[in-house]
């Protein structure tokens, strides 16, 4: 087991190294670092010392060296937009973006496991089908056209909802619906399937002959093998939601990262572009990292791993 | 005149590992397994899972490279898998496994499997490839009728008759069979044992039979290899094998058979699990399930001894008459 | 009425194909029964049904009573009480069916606690005990293990110490050595034998393998598509099978020892459940059949030397072919 979790560390480590890396040579590959990140205007003297200070006359090596130690301190670089570190202007938006995002992964979680579930075991009837359709129709529209669609009913045609903003938390009510939606059909479908492979299952077989109550068998002997392949697509699941933020809070102009990647990259704030970037892969290793540590938890048999001939 | 097949100290390593910084293991799965098949015999080759067997096998078409050792067809070395020269070989030597299902492409006839060979093999035009596939499934027993339908539409008995037959399409001279008729059911199983012999002695071809099924390889076989962890412990005349074994091994073997009409008491109850090939013991190594191991068995491994005629045997004890009265 | 378990018509249909068409069948207590037949006969959809384990898309009509009790349209609690407690079942590929993320004194103990209010420290000790009785070396480390750690032939002893864990009356085998290599299948048969006979409890044991039967079994029934086509008394069926298919099933296995000979397989194939003949199932098989095979359906009938048989034609009785039954016990 500590091996197990020795060697998923150290692969979460090289992933986060290997982002950052890509991030570095991305940077040095799009014009002078000091130009780019300080702006054309700035005076000849600012950018020596900015020269000086992150040792870009430095042979590469060094500068790679000195990037990680910075990143490792979190020094990310300033904004071009009002100079103040990166860093600072993202972590102001994590908040908000946390608000939308949690509660659609709870919503997604809460609704489509379940959903699936029941359907895996109603199977073939009327309650599997409407499941099933309804899951498909979820996580086929793309989700601005499902936020508009939510809009044109909410805000527009009922008035009951506001259509975009931040300043109640009735505001965050149609952004978190959006984004959970696809994600809760995605969870539905996966959950069915999964289960209804399990419930197939011999073992399943073994201990109903064993007189263990159909509850039981579902609760004790089920969900713990369906659990594997569930948290995997949970596990994806965070990647999508950080994927959906940046369309969800642009579309109900809510002040998340999500909206502040979109105005940097148009603004060629390419520090605080830098900063989003690495957060997200470090958000989608710690979530990889989580979902393979439960697997070993759930699944004894991925605890010690021969590898193939 | 050399042997149609002949392999020499075949040894076949796989590594293992546990966990991803876990220390790399050897185990050797085929460890220096020499035998020869004569044009037109059958050699069966028997063991438990672990035993090597179908490893062998892949090693004697060349599939898997031998890292020891080598194989000769007709007294040529074997070619590199995948080379030319290999394709050309395999077009003489065939492989028949033991899920037809698996072996055949869903998607396509049977007649258009059964010509996919000769059309590799650039084998004749058109017409004449249509009439061989004719030709050939009237003589595995499936009606012309059957040529277009796909494997899902077929009885498993008739998929192993589909496999069987493309396997013959470009005459081979040899067929290493990988327990081609375990999935089947026992009437079943008969028919395709009686086409496997029919066919062996109408176009004298070789073949080698790996199975796990001691009363269909005794049926169908000339010669017996019984394999343990990687080594053949017995080989002789499939007779001889049966009827007078001389490895305790394969006595046991022999006498896990259930068969009508034999007590359950006489039969020797090996004790103990099946060989775990990466857990080799030391000396013979069946030492540990052995009745009859002494202290020489625990240290000392066995050389290969004649055991009679035509058979060569394994153990300290092979050709004693103490053993003979064991059995 | 004496028997244990008591089948009666029981038919099966999975999506209106029939697939059972009628079984009548006893088991006395103590007994040891053989189901022999290919794949796809019905021998296991019989127990499968009786227990009420089948899925959902099964239709089920008939009757099976265990000691009186009727068990198909018994309601689910009363089906939970019986299975595990009075009938237990093993299966085919053992590995597969202990659950992989549960360990295994656990699924062992989950038995004794359902079916006799063992937990703590005494369900344990009773665990041990049962994994020690079917020959699980070193059983005290290896309680809390999880079934990939063993091997095929231990995972069968394991689901045997789970059956036993009840104290069943009866034991339903279900093809318990087929996926096991030949020295391990010889040791699993042999520890059914000597269970059935400490235990004292009946044994229905269903095989492919006539040979493994015939070790193991008092009586036999042979199936074909769905219907018992003959049934009696070891010796005797191996001795003198009557019904072409069981005669033409020995002939298709090769003999291990005498002279080696051409094997005698039987023609075609089993017939497809959703288009048998109107007549006897066998008949497109069978040398014997005349016209009459195939417009009726024999029905089993007791025949005067004890056995049951479904034929119009069977094989005649050769005079000295009938051989003192102790030879196969």
């Amino acid at each position: 087991m500590i091996r197990f979790v020795t060697s998923r560390l150290f692969r979460a480590g090289l992933t986060v190294l290997s982002v950052m890396t890509f991030a570095f040579v991305v940077l040095r590959m799009s014009g002078d670092p000091a130009q780019v990140l300080l702006g054309p205007d700035v005076p000849q003297n600012v950018v020596q010392d900015f020269r000086d200070r992150w040792g870009l006359d430095d042979p590469i090596w060094r500068q790679y060296l000195s990037y990680l130690q910075a990143m490792m301190q979190g020094d990310f670089g300033l904004s071009m937009r009002d100079r103040s570190p990166a860093i600072d202007l993202v972590m102001q938006r994590i908040p908000a973006t946390l608000q939308l995002t949690i509660p659609a992964l709870i919503l997604q979680l809460a609704f489509g496991i379940p959903a699936g579930i029941y359907a895996a075991l109603k199977q073939g009837t009327l309650a599997d089908r409407s499941v099933i359709v309804a899951a498909i129709v979820g996580f086929t529209v793309p989700s601005f056209v499902m936020g508009l669609l939510l809009v044109l009913i909410f805000a527009v045609t009922l008035g009951a909802l506001p259509s975009g903003g931040a300043s109640s938390w009735q505001h965050a009510i149609l952004p978190v619906l959006t984004m959970s939606i696809g994600g809760i059909g995605v969870l539905a479908r996966f959950s069915r399937s999964a289960m209804i492979e399990v419930m197939g299952a011999p073992y399943i077989r073994t201990a109903s002959a064993k007189g263990v109550s159909w509850s039981d068998v579902v609760r004790n002997h089920a969900l713990p093998n369906a659990a594997v392949p569930i948290v995997t697509i949970v596990g994806f699941m965070v990647g999508s939601l950080i994927a959906g933020a940046i369309i969800v809070e642009t579309i109900f102009s809510w002040p998340g990262m999500g909206r502040l990647l979109i105005v940097s990259v148009t603004n060629r704030d390419l520090a605080v572009v830098q900063c989003i970037l690495l957060l997200v892969a470090a958000v989608m290793v710690v979530s990889n990292l989580t979902v393979d540590l439960l697997y070993g938890w759930l699944d004894p048999r991925l605890r010690q791993t021969t590898s193939a001939h | 005149m050399s042997p149609l097949l002949e392999a020499r100290d075949l040894v076949r390593i796989y590594q293992t590992r546990r966990g991803l910084l876990g220390r790399p293991s050897n185990v050797r799965a085929v460890d220096g397994v020499s035998l020869k098949v004569r044009r037109g015999e059958t050699l069966g080759v028997v063991g438990e899972s672990g035993s090597g067997k179908s490893s062998l096998g892949r090693m004697l078409l060349g599939i898997d490279t031998a890292q020891g050792g080598a194989v000769y067809t007709n007294g040529k070395a074997m070619p590199v898998f995948g080379s030319p020269e290999w394709r050309s070989l395999r077009a003489r030597i065939q492989m028949i496994y033991q899920d037809p299902l698996a072996a055949l492409d869903r998607r396509i006839s049977v007649a258009e499997q059964l010509r996919e060979p000769l059309d590799i093999h650039r084998i004749g035009d058109s017409e004449s490839r249509m009439a061989r596939v004719h030709e050939v499934m009237l003589s595995v027993g499936l009606r012309l009728d059957q040529a277009d339908k796909f494997p899902h539409e077929l009885s498993g008995g008739q998929r192993q008759r589909v496999v069987i037959a493309r396997a013959l399409m470009t005459e081979p001279e040899l067929l290493v069979c990988d327990e081609p008729v375990s999935a089947l059911d026992v009437s079943i199983q008969a028919q395709v044992v009686n086409l496997l012999a029919d066919l062996q002695h109408d176009r004298g071809l070789g073949m080698v039979f790996i199975s796990h099924d001691l009363k269909v390889v005794r049926n169908l076989c000339d010669r017996v290899a019984v394999m343990y962890l990687g080594r053949i412990v017995e080989e002789g005349p499939a007779d001889t094998i049966f009827s007078d074994p001389q490895h305790p091994y394969t006595q046991a073997l022999v006498s896990s058979v259930p068969q009508p009409g034999r007590a359950l008491k006489s039969r020797i109850i090996l004790q103990g699990e099946p060989p775990n090939p990466g857990n080799r013991p030391p000396g013979c190594a069946f030492h540990p399930r052995c009745h009859k191991a002494e202290d020489i068995c625990r240290h000392t491994v066995p050389e290969t001894r004649s055991a009679g005629v035509e058979c060569r045997a394994a153990c300290h004890f092979a050709g004693h008459a103490s053993l003979r009265e064991l059995a | 009425m004496n028997n244990l378990v008591e089948i009666r018509n029981l038919r099966v249909a999975f999506d209106g194909v029939p697939v059972l068409h009628g079984i009548d069948l006893d088991v006395a207590p103590g007994e040891a029964l053989g189901l022999v037949g290919e794949s796809g006969c019905g021998k296991s959809v019989t127990w499968l049904a009786a227990l009420g384990l089948l899925p959902g898309k099964a239709s089920v009509s008939g009757s099976v009573y265990l000691q009186g009790q009727d068990l198909t349209g018994a309601p689910r609690q009363a089906l939970e009480r019986v299975r595990g407690k009075r009938v237990a079942m093993i299966f085919q590929d053992p590995s597969s069916a202990l659950n992989p993320v549960i360990r295994v004194g656990r699924q062992i103990i989950e038995a004794l606690r359902l079916h006799r209010g063992l937990a703590g420290t005494a369900a344990k000790t009773e665990a041990l005990r049962l994994m020690d009785l079917v020959g699980i070396p070193d059983a005290r480390n290896r309680f809390n293990l999880y079934t990939h750690e063993f091997s095929g032939g231990q995972a069968q002893r394991l689901m045997i110490a789970m059956a036993l864990a009840g104290e069943p009356d009866l034991l339903i085998a279900d093809e318990p050595t087929t996926a096991l290599d030949a020295t391990i299948q010889a040791q699993i048969l042999d520890l059914l034998i000597t269970l059935r006979h400490e235990m004292s409890m009946a044994t229905v044991f269903i095989s492919h393998d006539l040979a493994a039967v015939a070790q193991v079994c008092e009586r036999v029934c042979v199936m074909y598509a769905g219907k018992i086509v003959e049934e009696g008394p070891v010796a005797q069926l191996f001795d003198t099978p009557r019904h072409p298919y069981t005669q033409g099933l020995f002939d298709a296995i090769p003999s291990l020892s005498g002279p080696r000979r051409r094997l005698v397989p039987i023609p075609g194939t089993v017939p497809d459940p959703r288009h048998l003949p109107t007549g006897c199932a066998f008949e497109p098989r069978c040398a014997r059949a005349r016209t009459f095979c195939t417009q009726h359906r024999p029905e089993l009938l007791p025949q005067p030397e004890g056995r049951q048989l479904a034929c119009a034609y069977p094989v005649p009785v050769a005079q000295d072919a009938v051989q003192p039954e102790e030879e196969y016990q």
